[in-house]
């Protein structure tokens, strides 16, 4: 039921939101097409604006991800990820999920052929999948669009977050399937 | 922090690879990844523009300003450093609502938005302010309630019941989403992250 209702309004909500705004506009007297193109104009120079953000980060964790890097980490983590119940497995993706968003989809998908989407793992990748966040993608959108470079406790608090998301996930995958 | 983080990517990167004979890999990964970037930034353009239309149009009619208004309570808590009926509200409440409800296309526009009303507040252009780092925490804390892509993913892989996974994500993206205000709020105050302390400092 839950689920259907927010299919439901997945589906619906961007049609919406398209017709409700401009119309809410034009009732208020809002000059609808002019706001409109005037506010977009700015989509272009926020795209390039935040290229060297993007570039910076992304470099970087290609070279840490493709260099074999990636892997000492996960060897060296997982004697601790394996007290708490999270299976060596997973852990490549739990360590991706903050960095490439792409790359953490890529191992989940990769853990459903090995696995199964319904074993204990393909479960458990699922939801550290879905409760957390590209951090470092995110960062560096978000703060390059306005050219933050100091970013301050922005990176720690959403890197604990992640964490929390992460070790939680653990908890509630072998608390409901196990 | 983050310079750190960065170099160390780097350097442990190109020690690793060059302790494996790994090297080819490290200008592959270097080169491939600074043409995604681009990819990606420009990729952005065509729904950036979209959704910073709407929201101009959603600005002038005074809808932003009522969807702020709406949540105010939560909000003033989360941004006290926002005047109640600044923009920044508005734009803060649609990203939100976007995340949650899975429009990840809408969300990072309006997310962007959010960040450029925080950055008209901001005195220092290049530093964080407390509402602009509490904002990206939830962000990267991923308030969803419905992780669709990756219910597509297991659909896709012939799961038996690919939206099991619902209820138990709910849960930890709450549980991250409490931790990460939790964690903004008390590091916030550390003087390594505090603002006018460490302006102070550079004057001394």
């Amino acid at each position: 039921m839950f689920v259907k209702i927010m299919e439901t309004i997945s589906i619906y909500a961007i049609p919406l939101i398209i017709l409700i705004i401009p119309l809410y506009g034009f009732i208020k007297k809002v000059k609808v097409y002019e706001a409109f193109t005037e506010g977009a104009k700015e989509g272009f120079k926020t795209g390039v604006m935040i290229i060297p953000y993007l570039v910076a980060m992304l470099v970087a964790i290609g070279i840490f991800r493709k260099s074999g890097a990636m892997d000492l980490l996960v060897s060296a983590v997982s004697p601790i990820t394996n007290l708490i119940g999270m299976p060596a497995e997973v852990l490549p993706m739990a360590i991706m999920r903050p960095l490439s968003g792409g790359g953490a989809s890529g191992i989940m998908n990769d853990l459903f052929t090995t696995y199964g989407p319904d074993s204990l793992i393909g479960r458990m990748a699922s939801i550290m999948n879905g409760s957390t966040e590209t951090t470092f993608y995110v960062l560096a959108v978000y703060f390059g669009a306005v050219g933050i470079k100091k970013t301050r406790h922005a990176l720690p608090a959403g890197l604990i977050a992640d964490f929390v998301g992460l070790i939680t996930a653990v908890f509630v995958t072998n608390l409901m399937f196990n | 922090m983050i310079n750190i983080i960065w170099l160390g990517f780097i350097v442990i990167g190109i020690i690793a690879a060059l302790a494996t004979g790994n090297a080819q890999a490290v200008t592959d990964a270097a080169l491939d990844y600074a043409d995604v970037a681009v990819e990606l930034s420009i990729g952005l353009v065509g729904v950036m523009a979209l959704w910073l239309g709407l929201m101009r149009i959603a600005e002038e009619s005074g809808m932003v300003k009522a969807l702020g208004n709406a949540l105010k309570p939560i909000m003033k808590f989360l941004f006290p450093e926002v005047p109640e009926d600044h923009p920044a509200m508005g734009a803060i409440v649609m990203n939100m609502a976007a995340n949650i409800f899975g429009l990840g296309n809408a969300a990072t526009p309006l997310g962007i938005k959010a960040m450029k009303e925080l950055q008209e507040l901001n005195e220092e252009k290049d530093t964080a302010t407390n509402s602009m780092c509490t904002f990206l925490a939830i962000n990267t804390s991923s308030v969803t309630l419905i992780a669709s892509s990756v219910v597509a993913y297991r659909a896709a892989a012939g799961s038996a019941n690919p939206a099991e996974i619902i209820g138990p994500t709910i849960i930890a993206t709450v549980a991250s989403t409490i931790a990460a205000i939790i964690a903004v709020k008390l590091l916030q105050r550390l003087p390594v992250f505090n603002k006018t302390e460490k302006k102070m400092v550079e004057k001394n």
